[in-house]
């Protein structure tokens, strides 16, 4: 029997492209890229100029003015997603018992955006260190701290359950789903309302990628920007937005007759101890996690049909995860796709490890593989089918997702279709 | 393994988990030893803010750690990459795991994990690479604010520096994070995980990161220390913000015991969390039923608990919402109520982890810390809470309960180890 069996009942998605769950598996499975030139701030004078942008109108999502006043972006993206996901999955929350309902948020840099904002007027543009505090907003302090991300998911569904913000960096969008996971297992809850959200594309954060040279440089081609696995790939390109998802043990799921997406089965995550941003090439620790998630899931790498890579860009990234899925699945690795959806999407940061698993799930629901867009010319060091360029059509009935970030962290989580798992 | 190691090791076919270590880096002391005696001395760390001027401001409190300095404690390079939250941690990580006298060497790298809570990020740094950006332009901002302002720089840190390649992660729930953090890694333990460094620190004591905390109306506007923050009292007005925190480490019982543990502080026996309503949906706060759900975790009845270590906020409504469940559960006045944070200031994410820290204490000392300033509680609220003096009493198990601005409550229960 397995330790992990859970059900993804809905699926809410808010990302560049498209918004909204089937708009977004449109937009990944186009091979099209929502990267474009930063328009949310005028980014000239910084070294990327480019990223993967949402054009968001709150109003037409259903948020109030009070709503998009209180809620930093970050928290937008999370309610809206959220929104959708409870909708999708035919639950009837208002029905339940609140207290049997968590909630578990993953966010990488939390309410940055907001907090970037008020601070340029407390400081007037920096100019003061002791900040004047008359200039301070009523919602500053849900700003500074990113659990209000969490908590504005809980009031608007009324959850009274465990709630947190699960914050690990670039890992947190599937840690969430992980820790989502253990309260549905250990019989904490019998919903988790679950997923990721970050709002990045903030003079702050870019200025922080520009300072480590992680970001693209390719400001004159802004579509063509993120290249994961391409020999002339240079660096990431930032992107925000949100997944959440309806969480239920398998057996609940079954028995009210919801539709199914995906089993979870496995998750595990390991650290490489070794540096908070470099990566050593062989990609032990996360060949580790995939190995531990497998066996929880109790599926062998023959078992798995498509790899959900990390797939940043970064000339370091997709060599450590291309070494590391190689250790961890074998011979089964030059046999499978692994595409990368940053491509188009961007890398959100704490949000991107749920968007991958929603893509993942429709991989799962639609047995099409999403591709990676940009890859032209594969890195020798980059030896696996990584889908280049177009979308393939292609019995899907696992999927593992990886994840790697600041902190060393790296995650792994393994999908199931509803037959395979029940097999 | 013989039998009755077998059955005092687990709980319902589950590991059980056992803290061997402490580490304490406080306003009213740095090391446990010396926070400890300053705790029971009723010895406060709140004063006047000093390390900005903070004049202009209606609150000009707090618990700030003085004198530390982190050169002394951690590697050059350490100390610039990483922020003041993440200093204390990783002095109190030291002193934690010297106190577990460990060698992490002899234990399986992946079976290592490092679980910490923090609630604003690296405030001071942030504050100062911001500054930077808007004044001079994205040129200027320091390559380590990437890993110095974000919430996992802690976990991440610790991790690297002592080679702990197992379950890594960080809890985000304000106040509530401390205890959230120790929960999810008694969950890693349960996993598999031999040890785990655990806790959480927090410090967002520059002009900014204090100015955030402004507009909640939480912090107390009364700047005399000894009148500032009184939970339960009469003339509560709020809270003072303090910095630091509490590191543990939690072990697995059965290997604790082989590698030569042979008296753990404690068991973190139970925890549970739940989230409260919306304010104005009309439905009661959830504090009650998660103190009843860490209980029925813990197998406990309420009078199995001989101390509550209380999160105390210091507000009205809070205080009497917290009084109400402790009523509820234990009956009035029936058991001893202490808010050792009266000395320190509330810690955030750094709470919950040092109120664990003073109950294993408590545990181990057989003497319940008090609650300092506090000298007219509201007769309604029926607590017997400890004032002034500790109290010498017997204890086997201690309930901490720590809640979260926004909703977010936490309740841990912990108890001598067989």
């Amino acid at each position: 029997m397995r330790t992990m069996d859970v059900a993804i009942t809905g699926i809410g998605v808010m990302a560049p492209g498209g918004l909204g769950c089937d708009a977004f598996w449109d937009r990944i499975v186009s091979g099209g890229a929502a990267t474009r030139r930063v328009s949310l701030f005028d980014p000239t004078g910084f070294r990327c100029q480019v990223a993967a942008e949402i054009d968001f109108d709150p109003a037409a999502h259903g948020l109030t003015p009070q709503d998009w006043r209180r809620m930093d972006r970050a928290a937008q993206f999370a309610v809206v997603a959220m929104d959708e996901a409870v909708a999708d999955s035919g639950l009837d929350l208002a029905g339940m018992d609140p207290g049997r309902v968590a909630v578990t948020v993953g966010n990488a840099v939390g309410c940055t955006t907001g907090l970037e904002e008020e601070y340029r007027v407390l400081s007037n543009d920096g100019r003061q260190w002791a900040v004047d505090h008359t200039f301070a907003v009523p919602q500053l302090y849900d700003y500074l701290v990113p659990s209000s991300i969490a908590t504005e998911v809980a009031w608007r569904s009324g959850a009274e359950g465990p709630t947190s913000v699960v914050s690990s960096g670039c890992t947190s969008g599937i840690d969430a789903l992980g820790y989502a996971a253990g309260l549905l297992a250990e019989g904490s809850a019998n919903v988790v309302l679950a997923g990721s959200a970050d709002a990045p594309i903030s003079p702050i954060t870019m200025a922080c990628f520009d300072a480590i040279k992680a970001t693209s440089t390719y400001n004159d081609d802004p579509s063509g920007a993120c290249r994961p696995f391409d020999r002339d790939r240079r660096g990431l390109v930032l992107g925000e937005g949100a997944a959440m998802f309806v969480l239920e043990n398998a057996d609940d799921a079954q028995r009210r007759g919801a539709h199914v997406y995906a089993h979870i089965l496995g998750y595990a995550t390991r650290a490489n101890g070794f540096h908070m941003t470099g990566l050593r090439a062989d990609g032990r620790e996360m060949a580790e996690a995939i190995t531990v998630a497998l066996n929880q899931a109790k599926l062998d790498p023959k078992d798995i049909d498509y790899v959900n890579a990390h797939g940043s860009g970064t000339k370091q990234n997709d060599r450590h995860e291309t070494a590391a899925v190689k250790t961890s699945l074998g011979s089964r690795a030059f046999e499978i796709p692994m595409s990368s959806i940053k491509s188009m999407i961007g890398h959100s940061l704490g949000a991107i490890g749920s968007i991958e698993v929603a893509a993942c799930a429709l991989a799962i629901e639609h047995d099409v593989v999403p591709p990676t867009a940009n890859l032209h010319e594969r890195d020798p060091e980059c030896d696996l089918d990584y889908v280049p360029l177009t979308a393939r059509e292609q019995k899907i009935s696992t999927a593992l997702s990886v994840g790697s970030g600041f902190g060393g962290f790296q995650s792994a989580i393994v999908m199931a279709a509803p037959d395979k798992a029940a097999a | 393994m013989s039998e009755s190691r077998e059955r005092q090791s687990t709980d319902g076919g589950r590991a059980r988990a056992v803290f061997t270590g402490i580490g304490v880096v406080a306003p009213n002391g740095k090391g446990t030893e010396d926070w400890w005696a300053a705790t029971l001395a009723g010895k406060s760390g709140i004063d006047t803010v000093r390390s900005f001027d903070a004049r202009s401001y209606p609150s000009q409190l707090a618990g700030e750690i003085k004198g530390f300095d982190p050169g002394k404690r951690l590697s050059a390079r350490i100390v610039v990459e990483t922020s003041r939250m993440s200093h204390f941690a990783l002095a109190a990580t030291r002193m934690a795991l010297d106190d577990a006298t460990v060698d992490l060497s002899q234990i399986p790298e992946y079976e290592l994990g490092v679980i910490t809570a923090n609630a604003s990020g690296g405030a001071e740094f942030g504050q100062r690479e911001l500054q930077k950006l808007w004044r001079g332009g994205p040129k200027d901002v320091s390559p380590y604010m990437s890993i110095a302002w974000f919430y996992a720089a802690t976990t991440g840190q610790i991790s690297i520096g002592h080679g702990m390649r197992g379950p890594c992660g960080v809890m985000v729930s304000e106040q509530a994070g401390g205890l959230d953090a120790l929960g999810q890694a008694r969950r890693v333990v349960r996993d598999g995980t031999r040890l785990v460094v655990t806790g959480g620190s927090d410090s967002s004591l520059s002009p900014a990161g204090f100015v955030s905390q402004l507009p909640t109306a939480n912090l107390t506007t009364v700047n005399d220390p000894a009148r500032a923050y009184l939970p339960f009292d009469t003339d509560a007005s709020g809270f003072v913000p303090g910095e630091g925190g509490a590191i543990l480490v939690l072990e697995n019982a059965d290997t604790a015991r082989e590698r030569g543990v042979d008296r753990p502080y404690g068991e973190l026996a139970g925890y549970a969390a739940t989230f409260d309503p919306r304010p104005g949906s009309g439905r009661p706060p959830t504090l009650t039923r998660c103190a009843r759900a860490a209980l029925a975790d813990a197998r406990m009845r309420p009078e199995d608990i001989d101390v509550v270590f209380a999160d105390g906020h210091g507000t009205a409504e809070k205080d009497r919402q917290e009084s109400r469940t402790l009523a509820e559960l234990f009956g009035p006045r029936a058991v001893p109520v202490t808010v050792p944070k009266t000395t320190t200031g509330r810690l955030y994410a750094g709470a919950g982890a040092l109120d664990t820290a003073g109950a294993l204490l408590a545990l181990r000392d057989q003497v319940v810390p008090p609650t300092i300033h506090v000298k007219n509680p509201v007769a309604a609220y029926e607590l017997d809470l400890v004032i002034d003096q500790p109290r010498e009493t017997v204890l086997r198990t201690a309930m901490v309960i720590a809640r979260g601005h926004g909703g977010f409550n936490a309740v841990a229960i912990v108890r001598l180890a067989d």
